[in-house]
């Protein structure tokens, strides 16, 4: 770089970029915190759902499901499975679980009751209510 | 070594690759499992492994991260560490707490840890990256107040430069964003968008200014350039890492909900986030160049120099291949993401941490630099990781790009596990490398234990 371009101009240009790039990112993250209401399905925010997220989390379903894209890449995305499968698929499927098929991949069996199955299917409901700007690109997601 | 108390980084180091060599194990069973589905199931299953790879890896970073910040700075600063008691004593809490969690996540269900580490009283458990139970998050935040205090004491107290500058801006955004890992509203999309907080603003973001400052020191000990130089380097780097990065953040808000005109800044923003990372490499190469002395540590320059060019394909290349949003519609959470993920975080953040460990640690050992013998097996660690991460990243990719195809893009879309098996055969080869980077890795830790003659000591 040319000499007479000196340090003390590059910190500048820094912390100017440093102090303009997060302004311009909370402005952003302030007008979708505004639009979110209409897009994150929050109406249908149920205590049934509260529940079936939290059953979502402590399970760690995270850990080879994706779901809205985000997870790990093990099985299939869940974002959508209430559409794929509708609710009592899903809850059959988990019942069934392990298939124990050799050399196939396993999903643990979580012990969930009748209560904890139906959270958890309202939870995928809602979360395929979410406008994801039509992502994923068909329904095999 | 300079001061005494760098002697601290020492262990530093050391738990940092010991870790490293727990995450690669749990990087082969879990590979292993793509294909052969019912491995070591149910005693270890997939998400359980995934949670103690990933994991595993931050640690073993923090680690690095650390252990470079207590070697870094009393040499920048030119005074002893303020406290080089509280760091050891912080290593062995990190370091215990670290295995704990590690245990916790093998030896009870997922389920069960959430509840007896009191998950109920604040849920923040079960996110990605974000596993750790909470009593271990907020064990990570007392160890990094710590940590930081004891830094940062030591910088107040003596030399300023840039380098330290940057370093503790990287370490304290660090700890900053970390804080949002405790916000975890029921609303998943509020939940997703506040989860890229902590994640996309750590590793395309702060940590690249910790990466940046790593890099520049070496530089300067290695090369010789002039301390001027390489700092105004860094300053311009960081601020187009920033630039490119605070907003690129919109790459992740394509489909979960956001509004849909984050597609556009997304897209635009990060397609220039490759940037920052050619100018690190072009930055590397050129003061290696204009290197004003031929430093007998061969092998730390050898890293220096990889870092830059791995984390430009890895975090650069494989990044802007599916960060615009036409493109990112059709390989969002696939193995693309894998693929780019794996180089990425190999590139940029083990590349740099494995070279400040090749710099410093002979220095630590008491030489200037390891024998031409152990620097020529530690050069075989360093090719066979890199080339076999390179293969991993491009059978990943080309089992993404079918995967894709099949499931997504064709006119009649394949179920996801029917798609799965028609892509088995990259992830045998992505096995086979990951056994090779196993090799490389191995022969890496035996460079430590080669003697053969040694250069004069420091």
């Amino acid at each position: 770089m040319s000499e007479s371009f000196t340090k003390s101009m590059a910190r500048n240009i820094f912390w100017g970029a440093a102090v303009f790039s997060f302004l311009l990112f909370l402005a952003l993250t302030f007008d979708t915190t505004a639009a979110l209401p209409k897009r994150d399905n929050r109406q249908n925010l149920t205590p049934e759902v509260v529940r079936g997220k939290h059953i979502w989390e402590t399970n760690n379903c995270i850990g080879c499901h994706t779901l809205l894209g985000e997870g790990a890449y093990f099985a299939p995305e869940l974002g959508n499975v209430y559409k794929r499968r509708g609710p009592d698929f899903i809850k059959g499927w988990m019942k069934a679980m392990p298939t124990g098929a050799p050399g196939r991949r396993q999903m643990p069996q979580f012990n969930l009751n009748e209560q904890q199955l139906t959270d958890l299917v309202a939870f995928l409901k809602y979360a395929s209510e979410i406008n994801t700007e039509n992502w994923p690109p068909n329904i095999e997601g | 070594m300079q001061y005494k108390s760098q002697a601290v980084a020492k262990p530093y180091f050391v738990a940092a690759i010991g870790l490293f060599v727990g995450q690669i194990l749990f990087g082969l069973i879990m590979g292993l499992q793509y294909v052969v589905g019912d491995f070591l199931f149910p005693a270890i299953p997939f998400n359980v492994a995934r949670m103690v790879h990933t994991n595993l890896l931050i640690v073993w970073l923090l680690f690095g991260f650390m252990g470079a910040a207590y070697y870094m700075v009393p040499e920048e600063s030119e005074t002893e560490l303020y406290s080089p008691k509280l760091a050891l004593i912080l290593f062995w809490v990190f370091l215990v707490a670290g295995a704990l969690t590690v245990l916790g996540y093998l030896m009870v269900p997922y389920a069960k840890l959430a509840e007896m580490t009191g998950n109920d009283l604040l849920p923040t458990m079960g996110r990605e990256f974000l596993e750790q139970p909470l009593i271990t998050k907020v064990g990570i935040v007392v160890v990094a107040l710590a940590f930081l205090f004891n830094i940062s004491m030591t910088v107040l107290k003596g030399r300023k430069t840039s380098i330290t500058m940057v370093l503790l801006l990287g370490l304290w955004g660090l700890a900053v964003f970390f804080l949002f890992s405790f916000y975890n509203p029921s609303n998943l999309v509020l939940d997703k968008f506040y989860w890229w907080w902590v994640v996309h603003l750590w590793v395309e973001g702060v940590w690249e200014l910790i990466l940046g400052a790593l890099l520049a020191f070496v530089l300067i000990k290695v090369t010789g350039v002039d301390r001027e130089v390489i700092e105004k380097w860094l300053y311009v780097i960081i601020a187009m890492t920033l630039i490119t990065g605070v907003i690129g953040t919109g790459h992740h808000y394509f489909w979960i909900g956001a509004p849909a005109y984050w597609q556009w800044w997304g897209s635009i923003f990060s397609a220039l986030e490759p940037i920052p990372f050619f100018m690190m490499t072009v930055f590397a190469f050129n003061m290696v160049n204009r290197r004003r002395r031929d430093h007998p540590n061969k092998v730390a320059t050898l890293w220096a120099l990889g870092t830059g060019v791995m984390a430009f394909l890895g975090a650069g290349v494989w990044g802007f291949l599916h960060t615009l949003a036409p493109i990112n519609y059709y390989t969002h959470g696939s193995q693309i993401t894998a693929a780019h993920g794996h180089m990425a975080f190999y590139g940029a953040y083990v590349m740099v941490v494995l070279t400040i460990i090749s710099y410093a640690m002979p220095l630590l050992r008491g030489r200037q630099a390891n024998s031409n013998k152990s620097q020529v097996t530690e050069m075989w660690g360093f090719w066979l990781m890199t080339v076999s991460m390179v293969f991993i990243t491009l059978f990943l990719t080309a089992a993404g790009i079918l995967q894709v195809w099949l499931q997504r893009v064709s006119a009649t879309p394949m179920p996801f596990m029917q798609a799965q098996d028609q892509v088995a055969i990259f992830y045998w080869a992505r096995e086979l490398s990951g056994v090779i980077f196993l090799i490389g890795l191995v022969i890496y830790l035996v460079s430590f234990f080669v003697k053969g003659e040694e250069k004069a000591t420091a």
